[in-house]
């Protein structure tokens, strides 16, 4: 009934076994970046940076044991920073693309 | 059915519980807006670096990895004892939550130290972007000091916000001293600790996109 702790408290060792995926998937994004993937390099060292970023949020940041109305505005951060770049990259990426009939 | 209200509980809230998810939540929607603060600068960077692939590739062939990779490493610690200080603080040790304040003030300072070497060293090179500027190679000159107008922009920006979250880390460390946490009450330490772990996340992309971009 009475809430004494305000706030999930997250154990220590899932702080630390955060800590541990964070410095590999490091080395790792060091590591393939000096591998030649073509195209791939840059998606994979963004895949590579959202997963670190998710566990610093889910855990570092406690998203995970938040109550859902936080959830909410971490989507919404993340909905709204993909909105900047699909509007922004969609005119950029596209220009000269398309030849219009008078000109 | 009678209960006695903490002390650290203010009249317009329910219990603790929801006063503290009403501050986090504040927070949340603060870096929401600093999210877009910096978003617009990697939107900037995403254009420019599709635009000119080649002068990106050889501005990021300018920046030292090592040096680049020591500060993830050291910023990523730094959330780390962060973390263990909002640990300590709900678990009411004030010793363990000083120390952990003291750490992550001393890897937020490494990393700026370490940010500073950067730039006296992109100075000495005549790599700031200005009159100054200066880059020998296949390519344009202007294109490759727009990179680097981005790399001080973008590494700018973060490193200000390193500087503030140390800052308000000693106001933290100040109010531990005084012993105004506890159990019931350490919202600052919690809502700082939501700060310092996106400044993190900012330098987690911000590394492979400046540093690493074009090694292969």
């Amino acid at each position: 009934m009475n809430h004494i702790m305000p706030g999930h408290i997250v154990p220590v060792r899932v702080y630390l076994a955060v800590f541990c995926a964070l410095v590999v998937l490091t080395v790792l994004t060091v590591k393939v970046a000096y591998v030649d993937l073509g195209l791939l390099n840059t998606p994979l060292a963004l895949g590579i940076a959202s997963v670190k970023a998710m566990l610093v949020v889910l855990y570092f940041m406690h998203a995970r044991y938040s109550p859902r109305l936080i959830l909410l505005v971490v989507i919404v951060s993340a909905f709204t920073l993909i909105l900047l770049f699909a509007f922004t990259l969609s005119d950029y990426l596209t220009r000269g693309q398309i030849v219009l009939p008078i000109q | 059915m009678s209960q006695v209200s903490s002390p650290y509980l203010a009249h317009h809230f329910e219990d603790l519980e929801q006063q503290q998810e009403s501050a986090s939540l504040g927070m949340w929607l603060f870096l929401v807006t600093e999210v877009m603060f910096f978003g617009g600068l990697f939107a900037a960077y995403a254009v420019y670096r599709t635009i000119y692939p080649g002068p990106f590739h050889a501005g990021s062939h300018l920046l030292d990895v090592r040096l680049g990779g020591l500060n993830t490493a050291v910023l990523i610690t730094s959330s780390l004892t962060m973390a263990l200080a909002v640990h300590a603080a709900q678990t009411g040790h004030r010793k363990a939550l000083l120390r952990y304040l003291f750490l992550t003030i001393a890897l937020g300072t490494v990393f700026f130290i370490v940010k500073g070497f950067e730039w006296h060293h992109k100075y000495v090179e005549h790599h700031i972007p200005g009159p100054s500027f200066h880059y020998e190679g296949p390519s344009d000159p202007h294109r490759v000091q727009l990179f680097f107008v981005l790399y001080f922009c973008m590494t700018g920006l973060h490193a200000l916000h390193v500087l503030l979250g140390i800052g308000a880390m000693l106001w933290l460390v100040l109010l531990a001293y005084r012993g105004k946490f506890s159990t019931e009450w350490y919202t600052p330490v919690e809502l700082v600790g939501l700060y310092w772990h996106f400044v993190d996340i900012v330098w987690i992309y911000l590394f492979p996109l400046l540093y690493l971009l074009g090694r292969h």
